[in-house]
């Protein structure tokens, strides 16, 4: 149980997969505008990251590593994404509407995420059972969330703040990432 | 290997398209058909500028009613047209928006003049207790260049950035990455609209001018050749340019800080020739607003009337102008006489300001008999603009005043504009100092007759333009100052044949700053007259608007009192400029408040709140009015050609001429580009502005202003 809360917090904090590895800047930056769109896409994150990870655990176990094929991890990964994603809307916007309402303009943005790949192949790497690379990826992934949370919460500050003209847009969120991939940095040290 | 890779891809891909496939027979959703159209009459480019998640969330956006037709910012009008088609809907266009900048470059910093010794604008201005936002200033670095979606800009030869108004789709992404901004997003309408404000970089003739004409823009346009875009930059502030070309005695030129080293730059003279040239070379197309279909009625045809019917066709609304004489023009028709604008090129200009864009007229109609502004509200009219002017003679309140002979200034010239030309005497005496007494002078000159002006103060209190003082003197007109009128005389048929004054003499300054006269006792003279034309002063009729309920409110001068920012009266839906607000005044100060009208209705139609900006420019800021200016070197003023007096006072032919081409760029090349000689690429100095050098050098030969 302790491994699970240590491996919970080191994918949110330690190992933020935006912050600390720099993976799925396009929509940190793109989707950040406000707080509304960030938990939608956080939102839509968190459960197709969950998933793919799934999926792919399954893939790499069952598809890939008998038949020595790791080399083709990357595309078959992708491709397995891709096809999930678009089955998922579909399955989605049958079943639960509601829900389809709420993320579904979000998953086609996601289909060739950098961080939901980069979670799935992750878990690879780190040589995951089925349930741990499960929780993995759902805590990385509601890492994602958070960092995308508190990045939409400060832009949404700088709407009303006087920011010098060159600096405002793009160019006043890049600074403000790198100032919380600073303060991320300090998670480091805890396990 | 590669095979196994293959036939896994293959089967992966397969697998997947077949799941799919499935997939979308079992889970197919019965949606909204719209939404797919929707989609597809978008561009597809999910480029993202519209701020909604790709071009499936803007049909969706649209779809939920969040967003307009027009939601696509990257297709434009087009992709309007067919999303409005799907939805059902027609789509009316927009007035367009463009990028624009103020810009247009000139000398370097160091090639500046020195501000009466401070050697930056902006230190003067802060000097001065004030503070200016410096819009004029592009670095030509050209980062809106690159930015540019559109590839709607590029970088200029005078180092600024052009813009091409085709491709254009007013993103705004220019305007968000430049470093200085220089760059907005406007349409022609919010230009119209805009007031001049205290922290703007406003050259002292831009101040000094009623209208707030773009003086120095319109300066240097007509230098570089560009006439149509100077027209255009007159007209977003004068709609009559060949009038006020013409009898305007240009307050601007009075400020001008060339004036202070030689002479003021020929402002007027340079407008002149831009009217002249725009009626010579056609109509310059001016834009105009899509219809908001707001009737607003204009009372009066004057400067006043027709400048804020102008600006408001401009804005969209539909005005139409009810004049109680047969023809429009005001004071211009009738009070300012042919040799000074002729009727012909009067009517030219009207005809731009009325039919040509669509303006509606109504003549022969008198306020208060033909019509009341209960009436036209019914005829729904939501807003009214009063611009009657001033038509009223104070009279001399001396005995005799009603014998034959003796005409009111403004009927007399009222009715000589008419045709109906009046008897004229021999011996005319017109009484009054005022620009009215001098038009009865010259105008009675012309028949052949005697004029003597006679005014109770000296030449140097006359209200007159110095110009048309000098003018009138010239062509033979006679003077008698410090004199007043006490009794007319008449014969046994009762009418003038003499006139008896009293002499004057000038005693200490009253309330308006000028020394007021007293009659110095038995020192009465008599003067053959056969005809006494009074012009001492005008003052509106204001009879129909008293009875009114409710009210406008007037003031002790019998004009209409209304709110100086926003010309609006008491009642809030009717506004008033020009004479009738003012009192005899210039034209260009009417038309001036008839802009400012104009925009005070649209806002009271679109808003039902006016905004008045916390910086409203009132009066010309000291701080820009110099006495003194270093650095400039001497260039001899252009003289407006004209007919010399012998031949003026035999008929009506216009006296002053338009200058020529060479004439205008010698000109246009005096002005010192105020307000504009900050930052820009290298341009060699212009003729007259030194370098720190030269300057030296001019100076320890005496050649320039100390």
């Amino acid at each position: 149980m302790k491994d699970y809360l240590l491996l919970i917090v080191s994918a949110v904090f330690v190992n933020n997969i935006l912050l600390a590895q720099y993976l799925g800047n396009c929509p940190f930056l793109g989707c950040s505008k406000e707080l509304g769109v960030a938990l939608g896409m956080g939102g839509a994150v968190v459960f197709v990251a969950t998933l793919a990870t799934a999926f792919t655990w399954l893939i790499q176990t069952f598809a890939l590593a008998p038949f020595g094929l790791d080399y083709l991890q990357t595309i078959a990964f992708i491709v397995v994404i891709a096809a999930l994603v678009q089955f998922v809307e579909m399955f989605l916007k049958k079943a639960m509407p509601p829900l389809y309402t709420s993320l579904g303009i979000y998953l086609p943005l996601i289909t060739t995420n950098c961080a939901v790949l980069g979670i799935a192949i992750i878990a690879q790497r780190k040589e995951m059972d089925f349930v741990t690379a499960v929780i993995f990826s759902a805590a990385a992934a509601a890492g994602f969330l958070l960092a995308l949370l508190l990045m939409a919460g400060i832009r949404e500050r700088y709407e009303v703040t006087r920011i010098p003209k060159p600096l405002q847009g793009t160019a006043i969120g890049l600074v403000t990432a790198g100032f919380m991939s600073l303060a991320f940095f300090a998670f480091s040290g805890m396990i | 290997m590669i095979t196994t890779s293959v036939l896994f891809l293959l089967a992966l891909g397969f697998c997947a398209a077949a799941l799919l496939a499935v997939a979308a027979v079992f889970l197919r959703v019965e949606e909204d058909p719209m939404l797919a159209r929707i989609e597809e009459a978008l561009l597809g480019a999910n480029c993202g500028g519209c701020g909604y998640p790709g071009c499936a969330g803007a049909a969706q956006a649209v779809l939920a009613g969040k967003a307009g037709a027009d939601v696509c910012v990257a297709g434009g009008p087009e992709i309007t047209a067919r999303v409005a088609a799907v939805l059902g809907l027609e789509a009316l266009l927009a007035e367009p928006q463009l990028a624009f900048h103020d810009c247009f470059g000139g000398p370097r910093a160091r090639e500046r003049y020195f501000y009466e010794g401070a050697p930056d604008c902006r230190a003067q201005a802060l000097l001065g207790g004030g503070a200016k936002n410096c819009e004029v200033g592009c670095l030509g670095f050209g980062t809106c260049v690159r930015a540019c979606p559109f590839d709607a800009m590029v970088m200029g030869p005078r180092g600024t950035p052009v813009i091409l108004e085709g491709k254009c789709r007013a993103c705004g992404v220019c305007a968000q990455v430049c470093p200085r901004g220089v760059l907005s997003v406007v349409s022609p309408a919010a230009r119209i609209l805009h007031l001049n404000q205290e922290d703007e970089c406003l050259a002292p003739c831009r101040q000094a001018c009623p209208a707030q004409i773009n003086i120095p823009q319109y300066i240097e346009q007509a230098l570089k050749g560009d006439y149509a875009g100077a027209v255009c930059t007159l007209k977003e502030r004068n709609p009559l340019i060949l009038s006020i070309g013409r009898v305007c005695p240009a307050p601007c030129e009075g400020s001008c800080r060339r004036g202070a080293v030689d002479a003021p730059v020929g402002i007027n003279m340079i407008k002149r020739f831009l009217a002249d040239w725009e009626m010579a070379h056609g109509r310059v197309c001016t834009p105009i607003a899509p219809e908001t279909g707001k009737k607003v009625a204009v009372v009066g045809g004057g400067p006043a009337g027709l400048s804020c019917a102008y600006y408001l066709r401009r804005l969209g609304h539909s005005p139409t102008i009810f004049e109680w004489q047969p023809e429009l023009g005001g004071q211009l028709r009738y009070g300012i006489p042919e040799y000074r604008l002729p009727k012909r090129i009067l009517d030219w200009e009207i005809e731009g300001v009325t039919s040509a864009i669509g303006v509606a007229v109504r003549t022969g109609l008198k306020l208060g008999s033909d019509f009341t502004l209960d009436s036209l509200r019914a005829e729904g009219f939501e807003a009214f603009f009063l611009g009657m002017g001033a038509w009223l003679n104070w009279s001399l309140d001396i005995p005799g005043e009603d014998a034959r002979g003796v005409w009111q200034g403004t009927e007399f010239l009222t009715e000589w504009a008419l045709g109906r030309n009046p008897p004229v005497g021999r011996n005319v005496i017109v009484v009054g100092g005022g620009n009215t007494a001098i038009d009865a002078a010259r105008t009675t000159r012309r028949t052949g007759a005697r004029v003597t002006i006679m005014y109770r103060r000296t030449e140097k209190e006359m209200p007159a333009n110095a110009v048309e003082i000098h003018a009138a003197r010239e062509e033979g007109v006679e003077f008698l100052f410090l004199a007043g009128p006490t009794r007319v005389i008449a014969d046994e048929a009762g009418h003038a044949a003499e006139l008896e004054y009293i002499e004057m003499e000038l005693g200490e300054p009253d309330a308006s700053g000028r020394r007021s006269p007293r009659p110095k006792a038995g020192s009465e003279t008599r003067l053959p007259c056969d005809m006494l034309i009074p012009a001492i002063g005008q003052y509106p009729d204001t009879c129909y608007i008293e009875e009114q309920s409710p009210a406008c409110e007037l003031t002790r001068r019998k004009t209409v009192a209304v709110n100086p920012d926003t010309m609006q009266t008491a009642v809030p839906d009717v506004f008033a400029a020009g004479d009738l607000v003012s009192g005899p005044s210039l034209v260009v100060s009417a038309i001036g408040g008839g802009r400012r009208a104009a925009r005070s209705i649209h806002y009271h139609l679109l808003q039902g709140e006016i905004p008045v900006p916390a910086t409203l420019l009132r009066k010309p800021m000291p701080h820009a009015l110099f006495t003194d200016l270093e650095g400039v070197g001497h260039i001899p003023r252009v003289e407006i050609p004209e007919l010399c007096a012998a031949e003026r006072v035999c008929d009506f032919r216009e006296v002053e001429h338009t200058v020529g081409e060479a004439q205008l760029r010698h000109e246009a090349a005096r002005c010192l580009r105020c307000g504009s000689t900050c930052y820009d690429a290298d341009d060699p100095a212009r003729p007259g502005l030194l370098s720190r050098e030269e300057f030296e050098q001019a100076r320890a030969a005496g050649r320039v202003a100390s």
